[in-house]
């Protein structure tokens, strides 16, 4: 009898990508066969499962702080604090859009379960992705994640532009993706190994003679990572589908798929590539720059709102890939610190601009803002709060979190870097200065003045903006804890 | 007695006014009586934590930090809550502590539109904040965070409250200010980490500079950084354009503490931050701060003469004053710094009070057209009598405040500190004095036109136009009080500074300087003295200063 070697599998490890695959499946499951579910039921699983995954968390935590990071299924997937963290990150998200998605799912009449259930299975795949110790397990992560969000995307039946912008969405990302194997592949010609800690482990022991298959295969590896997380000159996507896709899903893309984007940035990257961060860093300080820069300048010229925070999240984009070009563990730490406050940022900001929607989710002109600190002053002065936050003013966590990766770069002697993006987060302040502008200064339309007050704005969101809004408060005046929750996370190879 | 406050007195101080926006919060809007005595209770209650502050204060150690915190802040990042008053900040704060209640007083019955007292007078109180806490930061992280409180209070109390170009003035105003922190902020870390020191505070990366941690031109970039922050907030020429313009704006309230306090955030920040962490870019850039300086002193002047608003006006002349106080810092001698800081004051109280007038003449007659003013001193006398108190206090008339500030730094420029080319700053401070003549021109001019002659036909019978009120009474008295007191007796601020000043300038004296022709500090003074009593102003209170003033020279070039 052959002896077929099993891998080692650390269930307990795997418990966030079950819940959420299985609670997806089963979701799909129960809704194809029973003929109508309330539409409470899919929110309250996705709710229950995304709890769950974020219970399952502290465990992990705990586990993997005492006892130290380790790899399992032979070496594929990797269990250290930045997968419980961007785990957790991914789970809070997908609570946060299952409650933002039903009242809009109402609004717009649009059919119920599809939602959630291609919400978990993208969940899985950015647990996959964020946890990937292997190039081709990073690949199946992606690939799961992205394709569900691309029907996410046209999940608008009744707008052109969300066809529209799934359709552009789809085109671009499978480019991307062809780019991104095309680059695992290269790298793996060069190396020997798809999983990052033998490639590191090659990569340290042995000098290149001709390193030229790598860097191809590193250049090619950055396109499609640099797509995933709308970095210029491959955001080209981001506007549209920001503006086209149904909120609740923006907000979803904006958190969470960057959030998957930047851990799997960040280990193959920094963790896995960093005896070759010369070659690969100044590239991505380049993209870091332009992205700050052109997201915060173009951005100004919007008058949609969706679309301007589109552009700011290429503005964040670019302030993340700073801390990923420092290429050390506190630019790393920076990072997941950035990620966690753009995540609260994100999902906040995006679950007001679902309740600002109105019905067909059209009124997202600057003008529909206009005087909303009379109309609704609870719901802009939360805006306010989370747009300050976006803009890194002090007592917000977006503060921390721009300190941070500045000092990462500044650390690092990126001096040029560091102030040029310094000088774009000044005019992206612009930006949510305006939107501020129009809420407080600027006298509503005669119409809306008429007795009307505004938007209504449902339970779920209203949980949402408030977690979101005092969770940055919180980190801004007391950021001890998540930086070194952070710190803590920084991915460590661990070699089988 | 016990010093009481000792280790939370400045906590106590800084944050005291956000317990009073708590309790505003809770209230509703209408409620505006409350409003309006809890934000002034609050402000006073500050104000009385300053004379406590003042009383425990050991004035014969201005140059020891006082009440000093060191706590850890964000320990990750190793920055610190660390505080701390000395000679050189405690004059700013009592200014702001003043300078707060009296706003509140003066907008007690004429909140200008949308009025809204509630969130007017939060706003205040969040400024007071601001302004507070960057004075007496020990730590740079701590220090720009206090920095940018202050913006977005002063943008929307502009964009709110203010004159109809108000969009266009508060956005510059917020995004100039941006810019240069923004740059400000990268140079923070920028020294932090070059130097390897294991904390913010300003102490710590002073002794890791002086330990020889950063090469020359890694300073000198530093430095630059820092100065288009401080710069654009003092504002220096050319970054001088959003003044005008905010100020012009600005509802009157506004302008004041953007006068009498925000200014002096980026002058305090060269004294306090710059030129003592990095003494050796300090002696480097002071030819070009200096030639700045009296750019905008003729600038500025000759701006005032081109004004036709008197709010433009006066804001303008913020940009000469300013000039004067920078090129005091410019001269990094102990002299001229002391200079700065008195001009700083002087300024806060004197354009303070300018910004007041304007704003009581704007509510009588509605225009501050220059050409369509005239006759205050017929229709009100006793306010036409203050504005022209206070033009002659601007213009540096002996026996004032102003002339304490503009004065001395003139004539700290003719022997700046070691290193700094003499040949240069004897020519500054030859432009400087002309521009005290220009001064003098646009001051009078606008008094002549403002508050001379026959009030205008439009305006000849309006019941409108009263003479000062109770509110204003009130809100002026202590302004006008202070700037007669410190004219007569400059020791009241020069004796605080001095000592601080001094020891801030440790590290320059040490600096190799190229320029070898060096006079004895003493015979500046004794310039200093003739030239005092060759004005013929001088009354027995200027003698007694000049003497202590000497005496400390003596002590430091004893060192």
């Amino acid at each position: 009898m052959l002896a077929v070697a099993t891998p080692e599998v650390l269930w307990w490890a795997l418990l966030p990508v079950l819940f959420l695959s299985v609670g997806g499946l089963l979701l799909l499951t129960v809704a194809s066969l029973v003929r109508r579910l309330p539409d409470w039921l899919p929110q309250a699983w996705t709710v229950v499962t995304g709890l769950a995954v974020l219970v399952a968390c502290v465990p992990m935590w705990c586990e993997v702080r005492d006892e130290g990071p380790r790899t399992t299924l032979a070496g594929s997937v990797a269990v250290d604090g930045s997968t419980v963290l961007v785990t957790a990150v991914l789970a809070a998200v997908v609570v946060a859009v299952a409650l933002l998605a039903r009242p809009y799912l109402r609004r717009e009449d649009l059919p119920g379960v599809e939602v959630y259930v291609l919400l978990m299975l993208s969940a899985a795949g950015g647990v996959v992705m964020a946890s990937a110790d292997d190039l081709i397990v990073l690949f199946l992560g992606l690939e799961i994640l992205s394709i569900a969000v691309y029907v996410l995307a046209a999940l608008h039946l009744r707008r052109i532009e969300s066809q529209e912008g799934a359709m552009k969405y789809f085109v671009l990302g499978a480019f991307a993706s062809a780019f991104l194997l095309y680059g695992m592949a290269l790298v793996y010609g060069a190396t020997g190994s798809t999983r990052l800690a033998l490639v590191a482990e090659h990569l340290s022991a042995t000098v290149l003679v001709d390193d030229s298959m790598l860097l191809a295969g590193i250049a090619l590896l950055l396109v499609g990572l640099a797509f995933k997380v709308a970095a210029v000159p491959f955001h080209a996507w981001t506007p549209d589908v920001y503006q086209g896709s149904p909120t609740p899903v923006v907000a979803w893309m904006a958190a969470g798929v960057k959030a998957a984007g930047f851990a799997a940035m960040v280990r193959v990257l920094v963790t896995s590539l960093g005896t070759h961060a010369s070659d690969w860093a100044p590239p991505v300080g380049v993209l870091a720059v332009a992205s700050v820069l052109v997201g915060a300048v173009v951005a100004v010229l919007q008058t949609d709102v969706r679309r301007m925070l589109a552009y700011s999240s290429v503005a964040h984009a670019g302030f993340l890939l700073l801390g990923v070009q420092a290429a050390d563990a506190d630019g790393t730490a920076a990072v997941y610190a950035y990620l966690v406050v753009y995540a609260l940022l994100a999902t906040g900001s995006f679950a007001v601009l679902t309740v600002m929607g109105g019905d067909g989710d059209a009124a997202h002109h600057l003008d529909d803002y206009r005087g909303l600190a009379r109309r609704r002053p609870v719901l802009a002065g939360a805006f306010t709060l989370l747009l300050l936050g976006q803009a890194g003013v002090p007592f917000t966590g977006g503060f921390v979190a721009k300190l941070g990766v500045l000092a990462a770069a500044v650390a690092d002697r990126g001096y040029w870097v560091a102030g040029l993006a310094m000088l774009g987060a000044a005019a992206a302040a612009f930006v949510y200065l305006r939107i501020l502008v129009s809420m407080y200064l600027e006298d509503p339309d005669a119409e809306a003045a008429d007795g009307s007050t505004g938007p209504a704005v449902p339970l779920g969101a209203r949980v949402v903006i408030g977690v979101a809004c005092a969770g940055v408060l919180f980190v801004g005046l007391v950021p001890g804890p998540l930086l070194d929750l952070a710190r803590d996370a920084v991915p460590v190879l661990v070699g089988s | 007695m016990e010093n009481l406050l000792d280790g939370w007195g400045i906590t106590l101080a800084t944050f005291s006014p956000l317990v009073g926006v708590a309790v505003m919060m809770l209230i509703p809007k209408e409620r505006e009586d409350q409003h309006k005595l809890i934000a002034l209770v609050t402000s006073l209650w500050v104000a009385f934590v300053g004379v406590l502050l003042l009383i425990w204060f050991d004035l014969d150690h201005t140059d020891k930090l006082q009440y000093v915190v060191d706590k850890v802040w964000i320990d990750v990042i190793s920055s610190r809550y660390a505080v701390g008053i000395d000679g050189m900040s405690l004059p700013l704060i009592l200014l702001t502590m003043l300078v707060v209640p009296l706003c509140i007083v003066y907008s007690w019955n004429h909140f200008p539109d949308p009025v809204n007292p509630k969130a007017f007078l939060i706003l205040i109180l969040i400024l007071e904040t601001g302004m507070i806490g960057t004075f007496v930061a020990q730590d740079l992280v701590l220090f720009f965070v206090f920095f940018e409180v202050v913006l977005l209070p002063m943008f929307f109390m502009i964009a709110v409250w203010g004159g109809d170009d108000r969009r266009y003035a508060s956005l510059k105003f917020f995004l100039y200010t941006l810019f240069g922190s923004a740059l400000m902020l990268v140079s923070f870390l920028a020294l932090f980490f070059l130097t390897g020191a294991d904390t913010f505070t300003f102490s710590g990366l002073a002794d890791a500079v002086a330990a020889g941690g950063v090469s020359r031109n890694a300073q000198l970039w530093i430095f630059g950084g820092m100065f288009l922050g401080f710069g654009i907030k003092v504002p220096m020429f050319p970054f001088h354009t959003w003044l005008p313009d905010a100020h012009t704006q600005a509802p009157t309230v506004g302008s004041v503490i953007l006068a009498a306090v925000l200014l002096k955030l980026g002058t305090y920040g060269f004294v306090r931050i710059a030129i003592p962490i990095l003494p050796e870019a300090a002696v480097s850039w002071a030819p070009w701060i200096g030639l700045l300086a009296v750019v905008g002193i003729i600038y500025g002047a000759l701006g005032c003469l081109a004004q036709t608003d008197m709010k433009r006006l006066i804001a303008f002349s913020s940009v000469a004053h300013m000039g004067f106080v920078m090129l005091g810092i410019a001269t990094l001698t102990d002299f001229g710094i002391n200079a700065a800081i008195m001009g700083m004051v002087a300024h806060g109280l004197i354009t303070g009070m300018l910004f007041f007038l304007a704003g009581s003449v704007k509510e009588r007659y509605h225009t501050l057209e220059i050409s369509r003013l005239g006759g205050l001193l017929v229709q009100a006398p006793r306010m036409g009598w203050i504005f022209g108190f206070c033009a002659m206090a601007s213009l540096g008339l002996p026996g004032l405040a102003g002339f304490w500030g503009e004065f001395p730094a003139i004539l700290s420029a003719y022997n700046p500190g070691n290193g700094v080319p003499v040949e240069t700053f004897r020519t500054f401070m030859v432009i400087a004095a002309l521009g005290t003549v220009l001064a003098a021109g646009y001051l009078l001019w606008l008094l002549q036109r403002a508050a001379f002659g026959t009030p205008p036909e439009e305006f000849a019978d309006d019941p409108h136009i009263t003479d000062t009120t109770k509110h204003e009474w009130i809100s002026w008295a202590p302004l006008l009080a202070l700037i007669v007191a410190i004219g007569i007796y400059p020791n009241l601020v020069f004796r605080v500074t001095d000592g601080a000043v001094d020891a801030s300038l440790t590290p320059c004296l040490s600096v190799e300087g190229e320029a070898a022709e060096k006079l004895d500090c003493a015979e500046v003074y004794k310039i200093g003295h003739d030239d005092g009593h060759g004005d013929g102003h001088d009354d027995d209170g200027h003698g007694d200063e000049h003497d202590d003033e000497h005496d400390d020279e003596h002590a430091a070039s004893g060192n």
